[in-house]
């Protein structure tokens, strides 16, 4: 029982990670019908950039004020780099054939992933403990359950993020824009809405949230590689799609579902098999539940 | 005037970009301390040369935007084409021959041929049946461990386990075609990505079976019908047989043929397909399934043979793969791999065999010619790739001829061919 609550705290921390990357995707899903298959590589971009300014400013600034910093700077550089990216390898690719742009996409997740082994080196980077401590929740037989502050920390800024993102969703005029770009960019843009600069913006978004995600696992785990990417991008891919792709509301929960399977399949099931548990669960929805947990399903129009 | 103050404009505005974005990254060098701490150096040198790179690089683009007209990408003549396929196919024949040719070129030909081969292969589930897989390295590596594991454990030789390797790939892709029958597009490519992934880390764990992360070693060379291609000349190798002083060259030669052969052999079936009514029913499925569905074409037969038979092509490869190295690992079996062979079919301009053979080369000759490049060389590939998607969408060879016509034959150009649609 201890054991499980632990996981439970575990898997809920994780799944915030995984949601805020998903978040990202399936906006961009949503509003262009592509996979950003660098998705997951600007989360480690924002993860590298906070690890940078971390380093920066430790021993010059208090704590609380060098996170604060780098969950912004991490936010607003690695919105550049979602904009640049959708300038320079999407764009000019809308309305090609189909497979162009997922072609194009997998060639900037090597580029940055293999950028930044260059320029940083392909070294895992570590960074202390910045946020030690917890507390005990819960003693069974012996077994502490603990509930860290970091912890604490993930969950709220996650919250906090989200409904900052909520709120620009759906009630400023830029969330309407997206929205209704999502519903049918010709008619959006008929209507007056500059369809590139909203496109523009949802992929600035998702950057900043992977961005803030990439910083918090950075503080969760405490090491980083270049290479960490691929895999939380497909993950997050995975929760997007179990939540059901182009739902907003679904890729959180498809991420909490991920994080809290990936955490209880290591507390019980085979460590090993972890990744492939995840990836077999995507196929299962997809097979049985094609639009997802909150999707809406799909007609399809001859 | 005010449009060179423009261009400035643009590309002042493109370098700012280039200032946040390099930044991070080009601008500081991350490093640790005696302690292990991380530090800190900054690099600003370096930086302002990347953002003036990028300033003149706009520039550049600008200028020559302004003189599209008279710069036009020279079109490749259609009789260039028709004579291309014969020419290469004539300069693949006598390629080992050449005398002034250096062992590392046929080795790295060896590769290439591999990645054609490969290439199409998985032009039949993309290119044809519109199938976007992006998991096809996990039949190449069912081919390589089947026989790795067959020849290693029952002592079998390479030729008796190639129909083998074949076998079970194609039975592996039915089994995993089968739950993907009904998906379609991004999602198919992410569950096969998927099934590519969960078929690594199975290798990779199942220590018992696969030797694991440290893969499997001695895997035995192929022989010339028994004649082994050693460097000692014993009456049973090939040199000894034939008398003849032995050199690496031969038995270099002699893994180019195969592969030469097999690859020939997988361009000779997709072509007589194609021209079949499975072939056609692929066609079909690819421009649009509900039209297929409608004209009573089995749909779900035409995709699992359409997994099946690209799958055993990839087997195929995979066992000569294995054969070639001697030595199979889980690394040779990443994702990357699915990569570069999805790119070489979308960068033939998917569907078109003479395309798959030009991209092979770029993809996988130009990278092994690179390798004192070494860490830049997935950058520059990376790179290439966003660049040609962006100036070639549609590929090398973005024509071709339909399959099946009636009355006389026309050219049609491939924007009329909605690859994959739906």
């Amino acid at each position: 029982m201890a054991y499980a609550l632990q996981l439970l705290i575990n898997g809920v921390t994780l799944g915030m990670i995984y949601g805020l990357i998903a978040v990202g995707y399936t906006m961009v899903y949503g509003i262009i019908g592509m996979i950003n298959f660098a998705h997951g590589d600007v989360f480690m971009i924002g993860a590298f950039i906070g690890l940078i300014v971390l380093t920066a400013l430790t021993g010059i600034t208090s704590i609380p004020l060098a996170i604060a910093a780098a969950f912004i700077v991490a936010a607003v550089l690695s919105g550049v780099y979602g904009f640049s990216i959708e300038r320079v390898a999407y764009r000019p690719l809308r309305g090609s054939f189909r497979l162009a742009p997922l072609i194009s996409a997998i060639g900037m997740s090597i580029v940055l992933e293999n950028y930044v082994q260059v320029t940083q080196g392909a070294l895992d980077r570590a960074i202390p403990p910045l946020l030690p401590g917890g507390v005990a929740v819960m003693r069974q037989h012996g077994f502490v359950v603990q509930l860290s502050f970091m912890q604490v920390a993930i969950v709220v800024v996650t919250l906090a993020v989200l409904a900052v993102f909520t709120w620009i969703v759906t009630k400023t005029p830029l969330g309407r824009a997206m929205r209704a770009v999502e519903q049918d960019a010709k008619m959006a843009a008929l209507l007056g809405i500059d369809t590139n600069t909203t496109i523009s913006l949802t992929f600035v978004t998702g950057a900043a949230l992977a961005a803030v995600a990439g910083v918090m696992f950075l503080l969760y785990y405490g090491v980083i590689g270049f290479y960490i990417g691929f895999n939380a991008g497909i993950k997050a891919f995975t929760a997007a799609v179990l939540g059901g792709i182009g739902s907003l509301p679904g890729a959180v929960l498809g991420g909490l579902l991920i994080g809290l399977i990936e955490a209880f399949w290591s507390g019980y099931g085979p460590l090993a098999y972890k990744d492939a548990a995840v990836y077999s669960i995507l196929a299962i929805v997809l097979m049985f539940l094609p639009s997802g947990l909150l999707g809406r399903h799909e007609v399809e129009k001859v | 005037m005010s449009r060179l103050a423009d261009m400035l404009k643009d590309a002042g505005v493109v370098a700012f970009f280039a200032l946040l974005v390099f930044a991070p990254f080009i601008g500081v060098q991350l490093g640790s301390n005696l302690r292990g701490a991380l530090t800190l150096a900054p690099t600003p040198m370096t930086l302002a040369v990347a953002v003036a790179v990028v300033f003149c690089a706009r520039l550049a683009v600008l200028t020559l935007a302004q003189h599209r007209a008279a710069v036009t990408l020279p079109r490749m003549p259609v009789r260039v084409q028709d004579y291309l396929a014969p020419a290469m196919l004539v300069l693949g024949v006598v390629l080992p021959f050449l005398p002034f040719l250096p062992n590392a070129y046929i080795d790295t030909a060896t590769l290439i041929l591999i990645y054609v081969m490969l290439g199409w292969g998985l032009n039949i589930v993309v290119g044809l049946a519109g199938l976007l897989d992006l998991g096809y390295v996990a039949f190449y590596a069912v081919g390589a461990y089947s026989f790795a594991l067959l020849a290693t454990n029952f002592d079998l030789s390479f030729w008796e386990c190639l129909p083998i390797a074949g076998i079970l790939a194609a039975c592996w892709g039915i089994f995993l075609g089968f739950p993907v029958l009904r998906l379609r597009g991004d999602y198919l490519a992410i569950v096969t990505l998927a099934f590519g992934e969960i078929i690594r880390l199975v290798i990779t764990n199942w220590v018992s079976l696969t030797g694991g992360p440290n893969g499997i070693l001695g895997i035995p060379h192929p022989t010339l019908f028994g004649l082994k291609f050693t460097m000692s000349a014993d009456p049973g190798t090939f040199a000894g047989f034939f008398h003849i002083d032995p050199t690496p060259r031969q038995h270099l030669t002699f893994l180019y043929y195969i592969i030469l052969a097999l690859a020939l052999i997988t361009n000779w079936v997709t072509l007589r397909l194609r021209k079949q009514p499975l072939g056609r029913a692929w066609e079909a499925l690819r421009e649009d399934e509900i039209a297929c569905r409608s004209l009573g074409i089995n749909v779900r037969n035409t995709k699992l043979t359409a997994f099946a038979i690209g799958a055993m092509f990839g087997g195929f490869a995979g066992s000569f793969f294995a054969t070639r190295e001697g030595f199979i690992s889980p690394d040779s079996f990443v994702f990357m791999e699915s990569a570069t062979v999805l790119s070489i079919v979308v960068l033939g301009g998917a569907g078109s065999q003479l395309g798959v053979v030009l991209a092979a080369i770029v993809m996988a000759g130009v990278p092994a010619l690179m390798q004192s490049l070494q860490i830049y060389r997935m950058l520059i590939f990376g790179l290439a790739l966003v660049a040609i998607m962006v100036f070639k969408p549609r590929g090398f060879i973005a024509q071709r001829r339909p399959s099946v016509t009636l009355g006389a034959t026309k050219r049609i150009g491939a924007e009329f061919i909605s690859q994959g649609r739906g």
